[in-house]
């Protein structure tokens, strides 16, 4: 198994499971206007994941294409971020995870548009641009319900604190990471690290919120070391498939 | 279905093109749309053309549908094999709309996108914090007002975003710049 493809797999798995998320809310959103952004972000991320997952089963070479990928792998074959797997909780709980992922995506996107794999910087080409809205969006809310009512201030901090031993996990580098990074194919992970504290520092001084202290310490995703959260998301997800192998529209 | 009378030209296959729609706008054509980057023969018998489309967003759903739709379109005219190609490089952007697609844009209730600025130094990476409020004025499509607030980053879908008239007190869809 290369580091190309285990790299493609943590690409196109966090913007898997971060899509399918996202997508519990619809139809339940606090607000109409809520519902939609929140699964237009899940679409385009879908997609994202398609281009990746896609890119991955061509590298692989065996023959699996994206539903093959998406569908037929268990927990432990997930290259996801543990972040992205946490439980949507209340509205301020999936903003926050959204927020803290969308600065650390866009900054990665960004950098993935040098790639020397010419297909991986067209893919982060067309993603980045659509990152630059969900940030746009996730900072600008953090703003409004950090620094809105005694209740939503209350809230954000809580969903803040919950989730920051998580918000660490994608700058430590492997052996997956660190071969990419020398072939040029990504970022170092590390060097992603200091524009990120800047940019969350700066939106959570805006949204009255305190920034935690310390560096996270939970991590296993990469790796397939998940926590118990990715099974029952991934269940209703694969459900269809694992049932009914090969079904189509 | 009749063979292709030879020789046509590449003009000739965009122009057969130019009347099919977007299924999610159907004012705009996918030439006007900008996402029809190349119509050409595979090969000199002129039996299959290949069309070179790029995706507005990368999860569309309507990107499925238009591939559908310039089949159909192509097959009309006696074309018997299209190859839909995707390319994703250079990515699509609101500046490839032409002026027509803009107008009708406007004359369907959607404000067209605004040009889109580029990042001092090319690099996409966004100042997150000199961002925040957004602030862009975006006339509105009825009445011209140019007192207008946003709504919603997200309108009927990815690429719009909701606006209201605070003159007419209309809310609109403003095509976003990307």
């Amino acid at each position: 198994m290369t580091a190309k493809f285990e790299y493609l797999l943590r690409l196109g798995d966090n913007c898997l499971v971060l899509s399918q998320q996202l997508s519990a809310w619809c139809g339940h959103g606090p607000a109409l206007e809520e519902d939609l952004a929140l699964t237009n972000t899940a679409l385009d991320l879908l997609g994202q994941a398609r281009l990746w997952l896609s890119y991955a089963g061509e590298v692989e070479g065996e023959g699996r294409d994206e539903d093959a990928l998406a569908y037929h792998r268990d927990a432990h074959q997930f290259r996801n971020l543990l972040i992205l797997e946490q439980p949507n909780g209340h509205y301020g709980n999936t903003i926050a995870r959204q927020f803290l992922f969308d600065v650390w995506h866009q900054q990665l996107l960004s950098g993935l548009c040098q790639s020397s794999d010419s297909r991986i910087a067209d893919i982060a080409q067309k993603s980045v641009k659509e990152s630059r809205y969900h940030v746009e969006r996730s900072a600008g809310l953090m703003v409004a319900l950090g620094d809105g009512t005694a209740l939503s201030h209350e809230r954000m901090q809580g969903a803040i604190d919950k989730l920051w031993p998580y918000a660490h996990e994608w700058f430590e580098s492997d052996a997956v990471d660190a071969q990419c990074a020398q072939e040029g194919l990504c970022p170092v992970a590390s060097s992603l690290a200091d524009p990120w504290r800047g940019s969350v520092k700066a939106v959570l001084a805006r949204a009255a919120l305190a920034m935690p202290e310390g560096a996270g310490h939970q991590k296993g995703g990469k790796r397939g070391l998940h926590t118990e959260h990715l099974s029952h998301l991934l269940a209703p997800m694969q459900v269809l498939q694992r049932n009914q192998p090969g079904a189509q529209w | 279905m009749n063979a292709v009378a030879n020789p046509v030209s590449r003009e000739v296959l965009f122009s057969w093109l130019a009347h099919v729609m977007d299924p999610e706008v159907p004012v705009v054509s996918i030439l006007d749309l900008g996402i029809l980057r190349d119509v050409q023969w595979l090969d000199a018998s002129e039996s299959t053309a290949v069309v070179t489309v790029t995706p507005t967003y990368s999860g569309c759903p309507a990107t499925e549908v238009i591939a559908q739709m310039i089949r159909e379109a192509l097959h009309a005219r006696g074309v018997s094999k299209v190859e839909v190609r995707t390319q994703l490089s250079p990515a699509w952007t609101t500046d490839w709309m032409t002026p027509q697609g803009r107008d009708a844009l406007r004359a369907y209730g959607i404000a067209p996108p605004a040009s889109r600025a580029p990042t001092p130094d090319g690099s996409q990476v966004i100042d997150i914090a000199a961002l925040m409020p957004v602030k862009v004025i975006v006339p509105c499509p009825q009445c011209d007002s140019r007192k207008t607030r946003l709504l919603s980053q997200y309108g009927s879908t990815a690429c719009k975003a909701l606006y209201q008239c605070n003159s007419c007190l209309e809310p609109f869809d403003y095509f976003k710049p990307h």
